[in-house]
């Protein structure tokens, strides 16, 4: 059985690296849109073995990263609730809101949880049934569907005490609008693994039947990168547009139908705010009338306060790829993971952590 | 938060399963992939099996990847 | 082990505030659970102070152990307590002599979780041939401490012509790791509550005077010494590297890893090389006596897994640059922020 380190020997790099070399005679620039894509590529030292004609450049594909202010502060609001636990993954817990932060209202006595899973923020609700229990959900098309199955599953127990603050965005609504701003010239798209798991392949097909801009929906290993790579360089030396699936082992056209299903079934489009691009319609995920009753937003009263946004932060457009993090004026000199002013800095899928450990010569 | 690592099923229970990577024993919800069955690899992500990770292509596509390196290396003969 | 101390009241399986008032109380726990086990001439004299001699240099340290939870496989905050102090000594590459013991008790802490941490405390202290020669214990309210704080002080003598600094590393020179990183952080986190992954893997907690004193027979070029505890081996070589102004190239390849841990790590989306250790040394050598002396390690029970994992350069001082299996270079940063809370 091939295991994940069959995709990580070194000598199979040469091989795929020959076949990029040979199809590389234009120049290409290719987004990658997932901030998992990002820090595997900068921590494998990817850009070093790609001729300089290939430019690599982030996207916007970090849900903690493109959650906005506004939003945040409903979270930190909500933390401050009595009898009311916060439960979150833990990379939103740095992030900067307006004035605080989860972390600074947890170090002030608030109840605010870490867990890996809203699994387990259904066990918290299970246990402290004299208090609300409120789930952060944040992520896309990847983590959506689970968090749905966890207000069925709520429903199907009657628990009465669990909530989901639904921040959820979708993938294929965002990078249409990056391409109809016009503000980036790309010649390809490294899909999202994992989004497209779950959405299958077929809803990046706009891109390139629209658009005439290739699509391969690539893995996370380096080996995956690379063939992802060399299959994107290939479609435009042949002068082609379509998608392709290089992650096989993982992605089909049609996806995960089970988990799409019971994504429908829970939650419906809405409109959503994009840190750097502002409000896009049908790019998020509201609960359905239906699940009102564990729609934090209905059932509590609190008040997130003005929104304040950090001078100086281009975490905006460092998520629509037009600015690297090295043309921040605040990167490594006020801005670092210890003091972070921007969401690219915490999260863990952030570009700017990801160039902050992993380094800058590694970049073109 | 796009994090989702292959293990592999060693016992169901109802919805949940027992999925095992090297020696790291987890469990993990099957409400999203019902149709996994024992012995399985699936992608975890956030205590949910989202996918089933399809062997014969994994398989296939390393078989690529040592042709790619095959190739090269016959070039280089040339 | 020292017997429960009964004195005909209730509740005396557990530590009680009164037993860290200075009465009566105080003094049974600290003669039955303490002084029987921990045994010495220099401490059972129970003077304010403990009178010790000792000639050269003498190396002097201390740490506070606060590690949640206090019982984890393959150790306990006993154990951790002794070789955390043994291990900041060795680490200049002094002998260790003696130890101060201090407690800060929760109360209701049971007595015979308090006695296994003592008797793991002088079984360690055996091992290392430390002594415990003076102590104190308070017990707190509940809710002031986590069931237990353990503060340790060591004193060790320097022997003559050692210089050990993290400021002597120099271009050419070799760096060495004794063995597996990150075990001692995977097998605390196994144990907390939550994380959801069962591992028979155990902590690497252990004292590494014998070793050090073996690995300066081996070479007398030994330029620098180092614990990576918390923050992993990336932050130590971090700090190396600016201590002594020079950078730190290591290979993927060669760092030792249990399979185990990298499984863990990646499933909790943690780098190794940030996971703290507790039985780990990186010694940086001069070039020449790199081999000998990671042969030497090798015999060494702390020492099997021992390996050249890099070396010493000149440009971009500060930095640690690593090698990755695919050939390619990319920057060992520290650790930030605070992934594994109370890990020592």
């Amino acid at each position: 059985m091939a295991t994940v380190d069959d995709f990580r020997r070194s000598e199979l790099v040469a091989g795929i690296v020959s076949s990029i070399n040979r199809h590389a005679t234009r120049e290409a620039r290719f987004m990658e849109f997932c901030g998992g894509h990002t820090v595997a590529i900068l921590k494998n030292g990817i850009r070093q073995l790609l001729p300089p004609t290939i430019i690599l450049t982030s996207g916007p594909g970090c849900p903690v990263c493109v959650t906005d202010n506004a939003d945040l502060d409903k979270a930190i609001a909500l933390a401050k609730l009595p009898d009311l636990i916060l439960v979150s993954f833990g990379d939103m817990l740095r992030v900067p809101g307006s004035c605080s932060s989860l972390q600074e209202v947890r170090a002030a006595g608030n109840d605010v949880r870490i867990v890996y899973s809203p699994l387990d923020a259904l066990e918290l609700a299970r246990t402290n049934s004299q208090k609300s229990v409120v789930f952060l959900a944040v992520g896309f098309e990847t983590t959506a569907p689970g968090v749905a199955a966890s207000v069925l599953q709520a429903k199907q127990e009657g628990l009465k005490n669990y909530y989901i603050l639904s921040l959820h965005k979708l993938c294929p609504p965002i990078t249409k609008v990056l391409l109809d701003s016009g503000e980036i010239n790309l010649q390809g798209l490294i899909c999202p693994g994992h989004v497209s798991a779950i959405i299958g392949s077929e809803p990046w097909q706009f891109i390139a039947g629209d658009y005439g801009i290739p699509c391969v929906v690539s893995g996370f290993e380096p080996l995956d990168i690379l063939q992802c790579v060399d299959m994107l360089t290939q479609q435009v030396a042949r002068e082609e547009a379509k998608v392709e699936i290089a992650y096989k082992r993982g992605v089909t056209p049609q996806g995960n139908q089970t988990a799409i299903k019971i994504m429908e079934q829970v939650f419906q489009p809405a409109p959503a705010n994009w840190r750097g691009v502002g409000e896009v319609a049908d790019s998020g995920l509201a609960l359905r009338p239906e699940f009102k009753d564990f729609d934090a937003e209905l059932n509590f009263d609190f008040d997130p306060g003005p929104t304040k946004t950090q001078k100086g932060c281009i975490c905006g457009d460092i998520l629509r790829g037009v600015k690297t993090p090295q043309e921040c004026k605040l990167f490594r000199k006020v801005c670092t993971p210890v003091s972070p002013v921007g969401p690219c800095m915490v999260s863990s899928e952030g570009s700017c952590a990801a160039y902050y450990h992993y380094g800058e010569d590694n970049e073109r | 938060m796009c994090l989702a690592i292959p293990v592999q099923i060693t016992s169901i229970n109802g919805t949940e399963a027992d999925v095992r990577v090297g020696n790291i024993v987890k469990k993990a919800s099957l409400w999203l992939t019902p149709q996994a069955k024992v012995g399985d690899y699936v992608l975890l992500h956030t205590g949910y099996a989202i996918a089933i990770v399809d062997e014969a292509e994994a398989e296939e596509t390393l078989s690529l990847f040592r042709e790619m390196a095959d190739k090269m290396e016959d070039q280089w003969q040339q | 082990m020292p017997p429960i101390i009964t004195t005909g009241k209730t509740m005396r399986d557990k530590v009680l505030l009164a037993h860290g008032s200075g009465g009566k109380l105080a003094h049974e726990i600290v003669r039955n659970s303490f002084v029987s086990a921990l045994d010495n001439p220099i401490l059972n004299p129970l003077d304010d102070s403990a009178i010790i001699s000792a000639e050269g240099r003498l190396a002097f340290t201390t740490d506070s152990y606060v590690v949640q939870p206090i019982f984890f496989p393959g150790g306990d905050i006993g154990r951790l307590a002794i070789c955390g102090t043994v291990n900041d000594l060795s680490m200049v590459g002094a002998k260790p002599l003696y130890l101060s013991l201090s407690f800060i008790i929760e109360e209701g802490l049971l007595i015979k979780d308090l006695e296994r941490v003592v008797a793991s405390i002088k079984e360690t202290a055996e091992e290392s041939g430390v002594k415990i020669v003076t102590g104190d214990t308070k017990v707190v309210n509940r809710g002031s401490a986590d069931r237990l704080f353990i503060n340790t002080a060591g004193v060790g003598i320097i022997p003559p012509k050692v210089d050990i600094s993290g400021h002597n590393a120099q271009p050419g020179d070799a760096v060495i790791i004794n063995g597996t990183i990150g075990d001692h952080g995977i097998a605390v986190l196994s144990q907390r509550e939550g994380l959801g992954f069962a591992t028979k893997l155990e902590s690497d907690c252990s004292p590494l005077n014998g070793l050090v004193a073996e690995m300066l027979e081996a070479s007398n070029a030994m330029r620098c010494l180092r614990d990576p505890t918390r923050g992993g081996l990336a932050s130590t070589l971090n700090e190396l590297a600016e201590q002594s102004r020079v950078s730190i190239r290591i290979e993927e390849d060669r760092i030792p890893v249990r399979e185990e841990v990298a499984g863990a790590c990646e499933r909790l989306g943690l780098d190794p090389l940030h996971v703290a250790n507790e039985g780990k040394l990186v010694a940086v050598v001069e070039a020449k006596d790199a081999e000998a002396v990671v042969a030497r390690m090798k015999k060494n029970k702390y020492g099997r897994d021992a390996a050249i994992i890099g070396e010493v350069r000149e440009e971009h001082p500060g930095r640690v640059v690593m090698k990755t299996r695919l050939g390619t270079s990319r920057i060992v940063d520290m650790l930030v922020g605070e992934p594994l809370p109370r890990i020592c």
